[in-house]
Formats: structure tokens, sequence, C-alpha cells
């Protein structure tokens, strides 16, 4: 299959399904789940064709603007390609919980689809331009997803969203624009090898000034917006909760890891000297995003908030793992290189396993919605289990992997980040561990106040999944075991890949 | 071939005035052929000029005693520019299809207009270009005044003063050119070789360059811009900024910039870190860019955000230009194709599809109305406009804006951080009126606005339709494909910066 453009394949297939889903009202989210199915199934042919050493596979490669040596060029190593699984898995996720969508379906499905591409063009891109592009382009529908269909207070959740990821935009793009004005060029492999010999700084400097520092801060900060890392993250409580739960599961499923990806491939990779430098800082921030996130989780009285406080408390270990990595090598530090390999490792895991297992729960919130007219209070709901054992169940599972309870997906990840972080940074590892625990008491608080208790009187009779629910959802928790038993399937692809990274990677 | 634009606009237009009064729908007809005439014929000299340099189309001695010759040419940035005013022709014609007061003479104007702007950028003969240059203005004065909104008479008679001034400022200096260059020729190749002494060229370049610029709108002669806009009727607002505009842009980049290169020189002295008229025409444009953006900012009426909005992307059109390298005026010709493209769609949007079905442009009454639920078209048409405006990557803005900025870094940091504050500002102009035109959530207030319930908004209409097609996907296509234009603006550009008789 050498020379079928795989990649521009998967980008531009939910685009046509885009299209035609604008133009098929009722039926948009039947030909949704086949777009976003058609994609997956292509995702996990990628994820079967990259190459053995970890490198850059399935390359696509075109003059685009030549007068601003800008190429069209496209390729995934181990982590783009399970990025692309991730994207497909959780689009069509969302898609299935979205069974609900009246008002304007064709739009709906549309925006989701075309959110869909501007993930996949993003974890395929090695050229600023193109990645900047669908970068982008994934912002749009998402703005309009919750500005259209969202809560009582979707307007200036929108706007805020909007404001924020474009602010940080902005300063990734004059970054960018500096580094092109001194290097002449917008590749990402290209600046790696430049940035990996210490050139890029050399040309930065003599072209514009000692400013390398302050480029590595403007990158960062569009990053950090995205992810998002504390201070920046306050956007994130009202987008989610206001969002419809379909749409905050491809926010905090998918559109967060577009940060955290920008982090591995652009701003470490480019920057990794400077962000050595300022690696305390960085550190405090990520451990300030741990425990913060998990604190603020507790004071939430509304479920969606919960979580949303919970995703931030989740990505802020993938944080913490990516900037203890920054250490400069030393020869007499033998376990150096493991233990970065196990942080990074655990880093693209958790990316992973925070990406389905919050989609599942939002999915579980938003079915919970769904049976009690729009409830979503933690104090709404209690003792389902009896009147819904199944549901009880398969949530309880979901929580228990979001807790990070070995045998399940979420244990994997976090084990692996602690387990090099902390040879790497002791003290943040050691002032983290404060948000596993807050996480493990909020998690625990919401089984019991949900399925323990007496049962409020607009829960009686609420049904249990039906067999259309539980199908869909069963996969899903399947997954969470799958990886929790057998976390080689996504290691065995991922190492590779981490080694060839960290080989290339100057701090 | 391209010639035959220039002859077919006219000729149309003098087939509208002779068609019977009354006979609205064959003046339109008339008019869409002559538009697509006029388009066919520029793809088709574009796509022959692929690969070429200058080539010369007509070339006949008109005035012999003054040398003054009737030179048609095209060479790359021509004939991108000549594209744009066949597609700004067309969706003219498709948003004015509405037009029922005295619909043969405002085709006859409009063609008129379209005609003088194909002469304009297709002279090279400097008399030439001047005589084109003002057949542009004279209709645009009767198009404004008689088919024009607020203030019509004030803002055409304020345009066409401000156009005069710019002229007479633009003939001075043509003048003295040709007096002072010795070569009894107006060609402007001939002038570009006549080698004019660099005190000359000193002041005359910031002359001319003004007069140009101010037809594009530079800050802070800029004025007449947003009344103008405002005032004229749809697809003049849409030719004022798509093409007019540009003229003034064309001029200073290929009079002022390519007869007089060293008027760009330094002067030796420094004053506030502004050493040289391209200091000054760089701070001009910048302070056109941030302004403009700001004050589109704080409008109430939804036509003066654009208006103002074309004030700022022109900047980034002058910004370009005094970059004098490669990268940053090639980013300036497609900004001015872009801009073209999109002011045109913003003002075909508010003008017509929006101000004729709401009879108001007030933001504050427009967000009473919910217009996302009742008018989905124009809603989402604007969102994509919107999203080229603002330089979205992935639309023509964004590759023209990035290579001015590129192009200004090179020069002076300091000038792409301060433009890049106007895009900035962009976003939130264009964002909030979106935001209150479209898609408020605001209660119905009580301007008795519910009888409009009642009465649904009339459908869309084809022309509209395939106008807004038209528009977004050119510049749809620009954003994904630059190099379709690049490669003929590229080489052109690097001619004319070489100096080497433009």
């Amino acid at each position: 299959m050498s020379g079928t453009p795989v990649l521009t394949l998967m980008t531009v297939l939910p685009l046509i399904g885009a299209v035609i889903a604008l133009w098929s009202g009722k039926h948009a989210r039947s030909v949704a789940i086949c777009a976003t199915g058609a994609s997956l199934a292509l995702s996990l042919y990628i994820w079967t064709q990259l190459p053995a050493n970890g490198s850059i596979g399935l390359v696509e490669r075109a003059s685009w603007v030549p007068s601003l040596g800008i190429e069209y060029h496209l390729g995934v190593d181990g982590l783009g390609a399970l990025m692309l699984v991730l994207s497909a898995i959780v689009t069509l996720m969302s898609v299935d919980a979205a069974h609900r969508v009246h008002h304007q379906p064709g739009l709906y499905f549309g925006l989701v689809l075309v959110l869909e591409s501007g993930l996949f063009g993003s974890f395929t891109a090695l050229n600023f331009f193109h990645w900047f592009l669908f970068w982008e382009l994934s912002l749009i529908p998402a703005f309009f997803l919750i500005k259209l269909w969202g809560g009582a207070r979707r307007g200036p959740a929108a706007t805020q969203f909007f404001v924020y990821t474009m602010a940080g935009s902005v300063a990734l793009l004059v970054a960018f624009l500096a580094v092109f004005v001194a290097t002449r060029s917008m590749d990402f492999p290209h600046l790696t090898l430049l940035a990996s010999t210490g050139e890029l700084e050399q040309m930065v400097t003599a072209h514009i000034g000692p400013v390398t520092l302050w480029l590595a801060v403007g990158v960062l900060v569009g990053f950090a917006v995205k992810v998002p890392m504390f201070p920046f993250h306050t956007w994130l409580p009202a987008a989610y909760a206001e969002a419809p739960s379909p749409v905050t599961m491809l926010l905090t499923g998918a559109m967060s890891k577009m940060g955290v990806y920008g982090l591995l491939r652009i701003a470490i990779p480019l920057f990794g000297h400077q962000i050595t430098q300022m690696r305390t800082p960085l550190l405090v921030l990520s451990v300030a995003t741990v425990v913060m996130g998990a604190w603020a989780a507790a004071a939430q009285k509304d479920l969606k908030r919960v979580f949303a406080y919970s995703s931030v408390n989740h990505l802020g270990y993938c944080l913490l793992g990516i900037f203890a990595l920054a250490v400069p090598y030393s020869v007499t530090n033998a376990g150096q290189l493991a233990s970065q390999a196990a942080a990074l490792n655990g880093v693209i895991l958790q990316m992973f396993n925070h990406g389905v297992t919050a989609a599942a729960l939002f999915w579980f919130i938003s079915i919970l919605q769904q049976r009690t007219g729009g409830h979503r209070g933690i104090d709404d709901f209690g003792g389902l289990r009896k009147p819904a054992p199944v549901l009880a169940g398969l949530m309880g599972i979901a929580l228990f992997s979001s807790l990070g309870l070995p045998g399940l997906n979420g244990f994997v990840g976090e084990f692996l980040i602690f387990r090099g972080v902390f040879s790497l940074a002791w003290v943040a590892s050691a002032f983290s561990v404060l948000g596993l625990l807050v996480t493990a008491a909020v998690i625990l608080t919401v089984i019991q106040k949900v399925f323990s208790g007496p049962v409020p009187e607009h829960c009686i009779g609420f049904p249990d999944l039906h067999k259309g629910e539980w199908l869909a959802l069963a996969p899903v928790i399947g997954l969470m075991f799958l990886i929790g038993l057998l976390p080689q399937i996504i290691v065995d692809n991922v190492n590779p890949t981490v080694q060839n990274l960290l080989a290339h990677w100057r701090f | 071939m391209l010639a035959w634009t220039i002859y077919l606009s006219f000729s149309g237009a003098l087939i509208e005035a002779l068609l019977p009064k009354g006979k609205a729908t064959h003046a339109r007809c008339v008019a869409l052929a002559v538009a697509l005439a006029g388009l066919a014929i520029a793809v088709g000299g574009f796509i022959h000029g692929m690969g070429r340099g200058r080539v010369i189309l007509v070339d006949a001695a008109w005035v012999p005693s003054m040398g003054i010759h009737y030179l048609l040419a095209a060479d790359g940035i021509s004939r991108v520019l000549v594209l744009l005013t066949g597609l700004a022709a067309v969706a003219g014609v498709l948003f004015s299809w509405n037009i029922e007061l005295r619909t043969n003479e405002f085709f006859a104007f409009f063609l008129a207009l379209i005609g003088g702007v194909y002469g304009v950028f297709l002279s090279f003969d400097l008399f030439l270009l001047f005589v084109f240059y003002e057949i542009a203005i004279v209709p645009k004065y009767f198009l404004i005044a008689i088919w024009g909104s607020t203030r019509r008479e004030y803002a055409a008679m304020k345009l066409a003063l401000y156009s005069f001034v710019g002229s007479a400022m633009v003939l001075i200096g043509l003048l003295a050119a040709y007096a002072a260059s010795g070569s009894h020729s107006t060609g402007l190749i001939a002038l570009g070789h006549a080698g004019l002494p660099v005190s000359f060229q000193m002041w005359a370049f910031p002359l001319v360059f003004i007069g140009f610029g101010i037809l594009a709108g530079m800050w802070p002669f800029h004025t007449w811009a947003p009344t103008g806009h405002v005032a004229a009727p749809t697809a003049a607002s849409m030719l004022l900024a798509g093409v007019v505009m540009k003229l003034g842009a064309y001029g200073c980049l290929r009079v002022a910039i390519g007869l007089f290169p060293h008027g760009l020189d330094p002067w030796g002295f420094s004053f506030i870190g502004v050493g040289s008229w391209r200091d000054v025409f760089a701070v001009l444009a910048v302070v056109g860019i941030v302004y403009g953006a700001l004050v589109a900012l704080a409008q109430t009426d939804f036509k003066f955000v654009i208006g103002y909005s074309s004030v700022s992307h022109m900047g980034f059109v002058l910004l370009g230009l005094v970059t004098l390298n490669q990268i940053g005026v090639t980013g300036a010709v497609l900004q001015m194709f872009s801009h073209g493209v999109i002011a045109g769609l913003l003002f075909a949007i508010v003008g017509r599809i929006v101000y004729e079905r709401t009879h108001t442009r007030q933001l504050a009454e427009l967000e009473a109305m919910h217009l996302s639920k009742r008018l989905p078209f124009a809603a989402w048409a604007f969102v994509i406009a919107g999203m080229a405006s603002m330089g979205l990557p992935g639309f023509s803005g964004f590759v023209a804006e990035l290579q001015v900025l590129i192009g200004a870094w090179m020069t002076k940091p300091w000038w792409a951080l301060a433009a890049g504050v106007g895009i900035v500002v962009g976003v939130a102009y264009t964002w909030r009126a979106m935001q209150k035109a479209f898609f408020s959530d605001a209660p119905q207030t009580a301007h008795g606005l519910e009888h409009d319930h009642t009465h649904p908004f009339a459908a869309i209409t084809w022309p509209e339709v395939a106008g807004v097609i038209l528009l977004t996907g050119v510049s749809l296509f620009v954003g994904l494909f630059p190099r379709i234009l690049l490669d003929a603006i590229e080489p052109a550009v690097k001619t004319l910066l070489a100096g080497g008789g433009q």
C-alpha cells in the first residue's frame, strides 16, 4: 500500500462525511456513524503499518507554498498513530452517545465530523502551516457545538473557550513566525534536527536576538491553554459543563490531547533546552494542575464539573511526566534514560487512557441526564444500583478506571509516570501523590452518593440500560480491561517511538 | 487577449445606457453576461500567462509629440488583479440583482467603473494609467449619490474630493517625472530606465505614494472609506473595497515604488527612529492596521464594522509594500486579491443579504432578531467570511497576512509585532459582529419586532447563493493552494523590485 496517501485519506474521509451529513437531515447520525466507523478502521490499519524502529512512517511529501518553503508533509509515528486511534474511538463514542439531537441534526453531526478531521489533520501534520490549519479548524466546530447546542449559559462559555484558545494560538503563531524568520523552515523534523544540534538557538539569536526563551514561553502558553495547565485552565469548567455531554466527550477525550501532543511534537523537540531552564516553575505549575484540579473537583456539586476538574487533574500527570523529562543528559546517571523512557511511555498511555475513560464518564452523565430530565447534581441521585444494576456496574468500572485501580487502563499510565518521575523529580512526584489521594476520595464520593443511599423521588422507576446502550458501552469497558491487563498492545508500538524521540531530543 | 476585458466592459456600459428603461431583467442579464465574459477572459489570460513574464498586449502611438503610447501590457501582478476584478464584477452583478431603480443606468455605471479598473491594471503608460484611474472615479460618484443610503450625497462628495486630491498629487508627480527624465516617453518601462535623480525621487516618491495611498485607505487619509462604503449600494461597496482600493495600492507599487525606488532610501538622519519615507509609511500602515481594527471594534452599525475592517486590512497591503522584500511585497499583492474577495463577500452579506431583509444595520437591533435561526444561510455565510477575514488558516487571508508579517519581521520586527496586535483585534471585532448580529441569545425586545415573526424574511435567491459560493470558494481555494497565484506574483515582484524597468 505504499504510495497510497492513507493519511490524507484519513483527514479527508470525515470531511466527506460532514458534507453528506449536512444534507441528510434526520439520517445524519447514521451517516456520522458510518464515517467515524470507517475512520476507526482506517486508523487501526495505520496502527499496524508503523515502522518497527519507531521513526515516522507513512510519509507523504509534496511542495505546497514554495515561496515560504512550505511543504505538504504528513507522517505518523507511534504517538501520532495512537492519537489517530484515540480520536477515532472518542468521536465514534460521541456520535453514539448523541442520539437525541433533534435540533438541526445535519449541522450537528457535520460539525462533529469537521472537528474529527481537524484532529486527524493536526495529529498527522509535520509542517507548522499544515498543523496550524487543522489546529484552528478544530476550534470553529467546537465553538459552534457549544454555542448552539449547549446548556443555559452556553454563550459566555463558548466565547471564553474561543478567546482563550485563540489567544494561545496567537502566541504560537508569533513564536513560529520568529522561528521561520530565523531558520526559513516550518518543517517539524527539520527544526527538531536543528534544535538537537543547538543550531536553532544560534540562528534565532543571530537573526532576531536572544529571545529563544521567550519563543519557548509563547509556544508553551499556546499548548498550556489547550491542555489546560494551571493557571490557564479557567475556560475549561464552564465549557465542559455547558457543552452538551457528547461534545464534552470530544473536548476532553480528544481535543485536550492536541495540547499534550503539541508539547511532545513541537515544544519539547524545538525548545527542549529552554524548557530545561524553566523546569522548576513548569514542574510547580504541573503539580499545581494535579493538586488544584483534584481539590477543585472535590468542591463541585455538578457531576459535569466534577469530571471537568478531574480531567484537569489527570492531564496534570501528563504535564508532570513531560516536564520532568527535561533534564540534561548525564553520563553518570545510568538510570536516567530508563526513567525518562518510563515517564514518556506513561504520558502517552495516560493520554490514551484518559481519553477513553473521560469520554466514557461523560457518556454516563449524559445517560443519567436523559433519564432524569436533565439532572446532573451529585446530590440529585442516590441508590441507583437497585433500579439500574447494569448501569451502576459499568459506570462503576469507568469510575474505578479513572481512579487508577490496577487491572484497569488508568493505572498503567499513572504508574509509569510516577515510576519515571520519581527518580527525575522526586519532590514533584511526592506532592502529586496528594492529587491521587484526593481524586480517589472524589470518585469514591461520587460512587457512594449516586449508587447508594435512598432513591430520590425523580429517580423512582429509573430505567436500567437497555440493550442498545450496553452493547454500545460494552466495547469501551472491554477496552479498559484490555489495556489494564495487556498494556503491551499499546506499549509495543509506542516504546520504539519513545526511544526514538528521546534519542532526538536535546534538553 | 486581456485587453478585451476593457473594451467589453465599456461596450457593455454603452449597451446598458442605450437599453430601453423598464426592462430590468434585460439589463441584469446583459450585465451578468458582460461580467462573466470579462471573468472568462481574465481566467483565460491568467492561464495563458502562466510561466510568462510581462506580455505586451497593445502598443500604439497615441500622442506622438509627447511620447504618449496606448500601451497595454500584463505581468503576473496585473493578471492576478485583473482576475480579481473579473470576480468582483460577477459577484457585484449577482448581488445587485434586486436593484429596481433605473436598473440599466446602474449597470451602465457599474460596467464603466469595471472597465476603468481593468484599464488601470493593464496600463503600462503613465498617462494612460492616469486616464483610466480618473475614469474609475466618476461612475463611483454616481453609484453612491443615486443608489446609496446613509448620507449618500455627503459620502459621494467626500469620496470624490479625496480621490481628486489624490489624483492631483499623482498628476504633479507624474508630470514632474516626465519633465525630469527628459526621455520623451510616458511609458512606465522607459521612465523606469531613465534613471531619475535621487534628490528628485526623494520628493516625488512621497507625493505619488500618498496620492495613490489615499485611495488605498492609508491612515490618516482613510476617512472617505468608511463613510463611502456605508453609503454605497451593496455592489458599489463591494467594488469600492474589492477593487477600487486596490487601484490605490497598485499605484503605490507600480508607480511610486516602481518609478522612484530611491525615494525609499534613508534620509541620512533619523528622528525618533524614523529615518526614511519607508519608515514613515510603515508607521502609517501599522497605525492604520491597529486603528482601523480598534475603531471597527467600537461600531454599532454592522456595515461600519466592515468599512473600518477594510482600512485595517489595506494597512497590511501598504505594510507589505514598504517591506521591499520578496516575501513582504508578494504577500501584499496576495492580500490585495484576498481582501478584494473577502471584503466583497462581507459587504454582500451585510448590505444585500441581511440589510435588504431586516432594514436595519444596527447591531443592537439585529441582536434581537435571532438571525442565525431566521436567516441561517446568511449566518453561516458570514461565519465563513468572518473566518476568512480573521485570517484563519485555510483561507486566502492567512497566507497573505502571514507573508506580510514575515516580510515585515525580516525588515523590522516591531512592525510585525504591532501588526500582529491588529490581527488579534481583527479576530475580536469580527467575532463581536458575528455574535451580535447572528448568534445573540438576547431576548426579544419591545422594538416592535413581534410583527417580524409573522412576516418571515424573503427567501434567499439564487444570485445570492451563487455569489456567496463563488467568493467563499475562491478564498478557500487560494488559501489551500496559494501557489496558483503566488507562481504568477513572485516573478513579477522580483522583476519590479530589482528595478530593471518594471
